[in-house]
């Protein structure tokens, strides 16, 4: 029976993924036969190694905590909040519970009997795909801080670049044994080769497989003789499939039929020679390696041309991320890596361009958005070059020589993707390749002598990173930044200052406030309304705790919370809203090809001006705080 | 003289007798194990011996499970029609499949069982049921009813108690229930279902809360 309170559940599912990609009134039965859950703070959902329930969750409203008992102590693994579902992985998977649920607070569920979603599993590939890839990165659950309007977006691109979906890499060279090879010397041939598994084979026609885990079951236990025939004891038939199959129906196979491993033969029957053969640790590798297999193309290649491709490799790499809804830490860590891995390499193949050494060491740093980590779209370059101090006679023609390289490296990082600075805040710049002496004075003019202009011009560089070269003279600089502010703090209220400028987000009624001219009237400027005034407090208020080595904005404010104890909420909160705005604009500039900045309100669904609006709260109670802290209420 | 009775004695059908037959045994289940019947109505006004039943929205929960699967909602013909509740509650005189009331009470009689009723403001919703089923020449219910509305009241810490009348969106903002689906018969009965999960979580800190307990509740 449909009646209003199954086509409200139905509501409510439509908005989350998978539940998303479900026909309509597929939607509508699987609604009709949800139970209502209520659970109070700290009642459990299901515990750990125990027995899988036939029915698994999602959040409607409250927050579930996911805990894994390591050590005898339970470590918080993930909060679930509205329209995350969890408990569906071990039932697909048809093992015990990986983690304990409990609620955080009141929570209300919507549980999902899994016989009926299940069913339509089988038929819908969308929700395959979502499902395999959410199962197959290391979080549990599927994080859904943005919600449908992106997944959707996603969800209709050509995923084609995507390597969850290329062709997976198989073993080609096959080991296999006759069917009446003994089982003795079969295990003999096993051990020699350290595999796992052999395949059974009669003129290069696969009919069976012999695994560890049956000469454990069979041989071990005295059920066979060890002179048995291969034939007698391999499980036949095998399962076959053609060798351009993806990573992601390999997966779906093995966890169908239950099985670790595949056979590739020529045409995915059981009656064509056999090519390959995949195992699961084969599919992990091919998953879990690719950031670490990019990094490592990085630092083999020799031209440019190759870096760029690399690049652009992580930026599939990125979206197929931002679609399994991996942790935006996890996603921004190793694309930064990425970016990083890049810089240096161009460093180096310009520094072989240049055919002469540097005549005295140097080090380059990244400013802005590359020095916080926080680079995850392809947006300008920001960067500077610190060398050694020289004397006076030498000085002109080692800053020659180092013009000349960073204007080499900086060219190259333009081709790869980064492009170049319209501000011209890059190492090229005569003002931005200077000797450690001058940057240590750059610096204290700065905090002594700072102006409204050139505190605009200089809170970029207050973000700046060792990339690459000598290490020391970033934390000399860090060192001399740390001395110079505890003489002088007038720093600080222009820094908090420069925070309270930007435009608030919202307006009195709540309402979202848009550009009002310019090429980007009527959009929603999510950098300059929400994230900046973010990253600016977090910038004054590591500066005021005196730590310089943490630049990441969330990373800040997670510091902050442990050095603040009695503002700990706040901070928590901003790192956490910062998280779900880089989400958010990332998903926004990956989908839209875009910078990601400018969003237009009318593409995004309730859901997502309710999650917005939920991440601008802390931008005014941090800013009360700075203004407060550094008394701006005079200040002008 | 016995024989004088039994022809008074009126024949009830079937139905009402299956209910009365289902009292006749007092159970005593425990409360998680009990089932709870959450129910609401539309009428077409609020003066129980005048009004009539437009429709009758409601949804069991056991423990802490409320069971969409196990739902009812029946839309009743009645030739009394009044234009202005239409705009309270939008059933209109045709468009949704419609059936005589005395199916619709045969109906929700074979859905309640001997189950324990809640209602906010359970007397109307019980008075203008019993109503219906008294033109229909059957008896009242049997079942024991339970009030949201006293409930709520008892769940209240005594520092903040106020002695008023909890409306269910009263009950909706203090318990932070989402307002959907208000002023219709299903969803009315779904939301008093989620305030009686809350309710009963403030009511039972102790763990120790019977089914007997919640029924000697008063006002």
């Amino acid at each position: 029976m449909s009646n209003v309170i199954s086509l409200r559940v139905a509501d409510f599912l439509k908005n989350y993924p998978p539940f998303n990609f479900i026909q309509k009134n597929r939607l509508q039965e699987i609604s009709q036969q949800v139970k209502v859950l209520y659970f109070e703070k700290g009642d459990e959902i299901f515990k750990q190694d125990k027995k899988t329930q036939d029915i698994f969750y999602i959040v409607k409203d409250g927050a579930i905590g996911l805990y894994r008992n390591e050590d005898k102590t339970a470590k918080l693994i993930d909060i679930n909040d509205e329209g995350d579902i969890f408990g569906l992985r071990s039932i697909i998977s048809k093992e015990n519970y990986h983690m304990s649920a409990i609620a955080e607070e009141e929570t209300i569920l919507y549980g999902i009997p899994s016989s009926v979603f299940i069913l339509n599993l089988e038929k819908n590939k969308k929700v395959q795909e979502y499902l395999l890839s959410s199962f197959a990165s290391n979080s549990s659950s599927s994080k859904t801080t943005i919600s449908n309007s992106i997944n959707s977006i996603g969800a209709d691109q050509d995923k084609d670049n995507l390597w969850e979906l290329q062709p997976v890499k198989y073993t080609k060279k096959v080991i296999s044994c006759l069917p009446n090879t003994s089982v003795k010397s079969l295990a003999k041939t096993m051990s020699k080769k350290d595999i796992g598994s052999i395949v059974i084979a009669e003129n290069d026609i696969p009919i069976g497989i012999i695994t560890d885990s049956d000469l454990r079951k069979k041989i071990a236990t005295g059920d066979y003789p060890i002179d048995t025939c291969a034939k007698d004891i391999m499980s036949s038939p095998v399962i076959t499939q053609p060798p351009n199959i993806t990573v992601s129906q390999a997966q779906m196979i093995m966890v169908k039929y239950n099985i670790k491993h595949l056979c590739i033969t020529a045409d995915g029957t059981i009656n064509t020679n056999i090519i390959g053969f995949l195992s699961e640790h084969d599919v992990l590798v091919s998953k879990a390696s690719n950031p670490s297999a990019l990094i490592k193309e990085a630092k083999r290649s020799k031209k440019v041309s190759q870096l760029r491709e690399i690049k652009a490799k992580s930026t599939a790499l990125l979206k197929g991320y931002l679609e399994q809804d991996l942790r935006i830490t996890h996603i921004s860590k190793i694309i930064s890596e990425i970016n990083d891995v890049l810089t240096i390499r161009a460093i180096e193949l310009a520094q072989k361009k240049l055919k002469k050494k540097p005549p005295v060491k140097f080090t380059w740093i990244a400013l802005g958005s590359q020095g916080r980590h926080e680079q995850l779209l392809p947006t300008d370059q920001d960067n500077g070059l610190i060398f050694e101090n020289v004397p006076p006679e030498k000085y002109e023609e080692t800053k020659k020589y180092f013009l000349e390289l960073a204007a080499i490296i900086t060219k190259y990082l333009h081709k790869i993707g980064f492009e170049y600075c319209p501000a011209d805040m890059m190492g090229s710049n005569p003002k931005w390749c200077l000797s450690l002496a001058e940057w240590k004075n750059q610096f204290k003019q700065w905090i002594l002598n700072p102006t409204e202009e050139a505190i605009l011009l200089s809170s970029i560089f207050f973000d700046f990173n060792f990339i690459y070269g000598e290490k020391s003279y970033t934390t000399e600089l860090s060192k001399t930044i740390h001395e110079t502010l505890s003489t002088n703090s007038i720093l600080y209220k222009f820094l908090a200052k420069e925070s309270l400028s930007k435009p608030s987000p919202l307006g009195f009624f709540r309402q979202f406030l848009v550009e009002q001219n310019g090429e980007n009237k009527d959009f929603f400027d999510i950098k300059i309304r929400a994230m900046m005034p973010l990253i600016d407090a977090a910038r004054v208020l590591s500066l005021y705790n005196k730590f310089v080595d943490i630049n990441n904005t969330s990373l800040r404010y997670e510091k902050l919370a442990v050095l603040e104890p009695q503002n700990k909420d706040l901070y928590l909160s901003c790192a956490a809203a910062f998280k779900v705005l880089t989400k958010f604009r990332t998903k926004q500039g990956v989908f839209h090809n875009s910078s990601g900045r400018y969003i237009e309100l009318k593409s995004l669904t309730k859901e997502d001006k309710l999650k917005l609006k939920k991440a601008f709260k802390p931008i005014k109670e941090i800013q009360e705080t700075l203004a407060l802290r550094f008394n701006l209420s005079n200040f002008s | 003289m016995f024989s004088f009775f039994k022809k008074k004695q009126k024949q009830f059908p079937e139905f009402w007798n299956k209910h009365l037959s289902l009292f006749k045994n007092e159970v005593n289940t425990p409360l998680n194990e009990t089932r709870f019947i959450f129910l609401d109505t539309e009428t077409t006004g609020l003066k129980i011996n005048f009004d009539r039943i437009l429709s009758i929205g409601a949804i069991s929960s056991i423990a802490n499970s409320i069971n969409i699967a196990d739902s009812f909602e029946v839309y009743i013909q009645q030739n009394l029609f009044k234009k202005d509740t239409v705009k309270i509650h939008g059933i209109r005189k045709s468009g949704i499949k419609k059936i005589e009331e005395l199916d619709a009470l045969k109906l929700f009689l074979e859905y309640i069982q001997n189950d324990i009723l809640v209602a906010h403001h359970a007397f109307f919703d019980m008075g203008i049921i019993n109503e219906a089923l008294l033109r229909n020449g059957l008896g009242k219910l049997q079942n024991k009813i339970l009030d949201t509305g006293i409930l709520f009241k008892a769940s209240k810490h005594q520092v903040n108690y106020v002695d008023k009348h909890y409306t269910l969106d009263d009950l909706c903002d203090e318990l932070k229930i989402p307002k959907s689906d208000r002023h219709t018969a299903s969803g009315d009965a779904f939301i008093t279902a989620i305030a009686f999960q809350k309710i009963i979580n403030r009511l039972n800190k102790k763990k120790d809360l019977s089914v007997k307990d919640l029924l000697q509740i008063k006002a």
